[in-house]
């Protein structure tokens, strides 16, 4: 188990002030001036050098992604973090915003030093109306203490920031749909390339950031890319906060050292699976967006990007979904259908079609009013969606329909097969 | 999306936004590079939706194209598009039930079956007194708190059936009871308090 001095979100709770002296008193904003003035390589090396990979799903190197910024640029350059927290099982950014602002607006600034930034806009979630009253006062706290606006820290830096409220729609999240939810339109993704930075906030130069990934940024440059690094497997470095949900002993999140067994990790943390880790039936491992995978999987699997990509899964947000054998996993998984058929914006056919084609079919597999045939179409019509889109909504569609598949196709036709029979004796 | 409103609703003639909420329309428009005050529409529809009662009549929606030089179509573009957007009336007490599957595994059906029960009404609907509308959302961001009810502002975490009889009861008083878990749960920390975090001293990251 990870020590808790080796835990960056100190008060992932709420059990501490979160306020800026309560926030300071737990290391945030300690020696910020001095990590601005080393440069603007050196934090974006040391970024790099911690192997921290984006929070937010996709898992890219952070720092190679601020590395494409331009190094000059006649426009203005924008860094827009995505705290538009909306994956089905994730609520990790939420707790930072809420009980660890500082830690994120302190990111923000080092961040954009590091991308020789001077805006930065976060884009929360419109749901989460309390948690943007919070931020807005802790960026209100910063910005009266001298530590964001002009001559930030005293370190000579100017950084604009500002909040930026959704007003529902999961597809912002991805960070086109992001950026054209932020200049005031529908959030309909953009074809890349051109890639944000280049063509990006007001066609500017922009880096997308997930919250997490920003947050653990202060942290990572005072304790030393090789502390970060020390923790987890090669390639999945550092530490990353796991939402627990469904059916264990006691959901929670819990911040962890990446590569952790997810047994341990559910063990430990959630007080295990309800009934007992023989009663597990499947576990949604990142999100709703990622393949399901059964028990004999969960037993081994590690909780990284490159363990759960070796079992066609993904780490995603690393929001993990428990499901015990009392789930009526077809149910489960169309309901994830509805939820893309929800959210799809609608741009793509094959998405904007497919997702409610795909949940209609779902809901009539959970009855078992279909044909055994029609599983094979299913698949086949959710890897025509997959790789089809402009943005990857498509795929987070179609993974979900493939891992029941993949891993209970024989509950698919049982019921196929029960519900024939039953017909027939109706018939009869 | 499927924020698309297709029952007719009496619409009022006109909308003006208060002294105190026009201030905070330059507020917020001074976020954003000159130009680029389209940007803040989403925040103008969602003053706009507060001051009317929680719901967003359309000479609002005229009114913020005006404000921000924004083609009337492109501002309902976004009024439809975004789900937070409510284009006809709701009731005082804005019920958004989460059911999407992290909600579901912990028990929302019980949720949603205990608000029609309590108020007598389904998904979709209002009471005829006007007080409680019923509406059923996708994931709040809230999953390790399952199931979940969003009310207005509040999130209101860790409900059964019965807790969710008892929080419609408090709002029929005229409560407003505290947010955040109803079984008394330290926010995301797992029942019975937290595992981690008791053993600092809040020295690990000075130098």
């Amino acid at each position: 188990m990870l020590a808790d001095k080796d835990r960056i979100f100190t008060n992932l709770y709420g059990l501490h002030d979160w306020h800026l002296p309560g926030a300071r008193a737990r290391g945030d904003w300690d020696g910020t001036k001095e990590l601005i003035l080393k440069g603007r390589d050196w934090i974006v090396n040391e970024v790099k050098n911690s192997g921290l990979r984006g929070r937010g799903g996709a898992g890219f190197p952070t720092g190679v992604k601020w590395s494409f910024m331009p190094k000059q640029s006649d426009r203005p350059t924008y860094l827009v973090v995505n705290a538009d927290e909306s994956e089905p099982g994730t609520c990790k950014d939420r707790d930072i915003i809420r009980h660890d602002p500082q830690k994120l607006i302190e990111g923000c600034l080092l961040a954009s030093a590091g991308m020789g930034v001077h805006a930065c806009y976060i884009y929360i979630r419109g749901e989460f109306v309390n948690e943007a009253k919070r931020l807005q006062t802790a960026i209100d706290e910063a910005y009266e203490a001298g530590l964001v606006g002009k001559n930030a820290c005293g370190s000579g830096y100017d950084l604009e920031l500002y909040l930026h409220r959704g007003a529902g729609a999961y597809i912002c999240g991805e960070e086109t749909a992001l950026l054209e939810s932020l200049e005031g339109k529908k959030g309909q993704p953009r074809l890349k390339p051109p890639f944000p930075a280049a063509v990006g906030l007001y066609g500017c130069p922009t880096t997308v950031n997930n919250v997490e990934s920003i947050a653990v940024v202060p942290t990572i440059l005072r304790r030393g890319a090789s502390w970060f690094a020390g923790i987890g497997r090669p390639k999945n470095e550092g530490t990353k906060i796991f939402c627990i949900s469904g059916h264990v002993e006691k959901p929670c999140n819990v911040e962890e050292a990446m590569s952790i067994p997810l047994r341990e990790l559910i063990d430990a943390h959630a007080g295990g699976v309800r009934g007992g880790w023989d009663n597990l039936l499947g576990v949604i491992p990142g999100g709703s967006s990622v393949p399901v995978i059964p028990k004999s999987v969960c037993d081994s699997v590690l909780m990284d990007f490159d363990a759960l990509r070796d079992v066609k899964s993904g780490l995603g947000t690393a929001a993990v979904i428990v499901m015990d054998k009392s789930t009526d996993i077809v149910k489960a998984i169309a309901r994830l259908s509805k939820f893309y058929k929800h959210e799809s914006c609608g741009q793509c056919t094959p998405c904007r079609e497919g997702t409610g084609w795909m949940w209609r079919v779902m809901e009539r597999m959970v009855k078992g009013d279909a044909s055994v045939a029609e599983i094979d179409l299913l698949l086949d019509v959710s890897y025509e969606i997959e790789g089809h889109t402009i943005c990857a909504l498509g795929d987070a569609a179609a993974w979900p329909v493939q891992g029941l598949i993949r891993h209970f196709r024989p509950e698919l036709e049982r019921r196929i097969k029960e519900y024939r029979e039953a017909a027939s004796r109706r018939a009869a | 999306m499927s924020n698309v409103n297709d029952t007719p609703v009496e619409q009022p003639a006109s909308f003006a936004f208060s002294p105190e909420n026009f201030a905070k329309v330059k507020a917020e428009i001074a976020k954003y590079p000159p130009g680029r005050q389209a940007s803040a529409v989403l925040a103008l529809l969602d003053l706009a939706q507060r001051q009317h009662g929680n719901w967003l009549p359309r000479a609002a929606m005229d009114v913020v194209a005006d404000l921000l030089g924004m083609a009337r179509i492109r501002v309902y573009e976004v009024a439809t598009f975004y789900s937070m957007f409510n284009l006809k009336p709701v009731g005082r007490h804005f019920f958004q039930i989460c059911t999407t599957t992290p909600c579901w595994l912990r028990g929302s059906d019980e949720v949603v079956k205990a608000c029609e029960r309590k108020l007598g009404i389904g998904v979709g609907e209002t009471t005829p007194d006007g007080q409680f509308t019923l509406t059923e959302v996708e994931c709040l961001g809230a999953c390790v708190n399952a199931p979940i009810i969003q009310v207005n502002d509040d999130f209101y975490e860790d409900l059964d059936g019965p807790a969710t009889e008892r929080l419609i009861e408090a709002l029929r008083r005229g409560e407003t009871p505290s947010p955040g878990s109803v079984v008394g749960r330290q926010t995301s920390a797992p029942a019975g308090g937290p595992q981690t975090l008791k053993d600092l001293s809040f020295t690990g990251d000075k130098r």
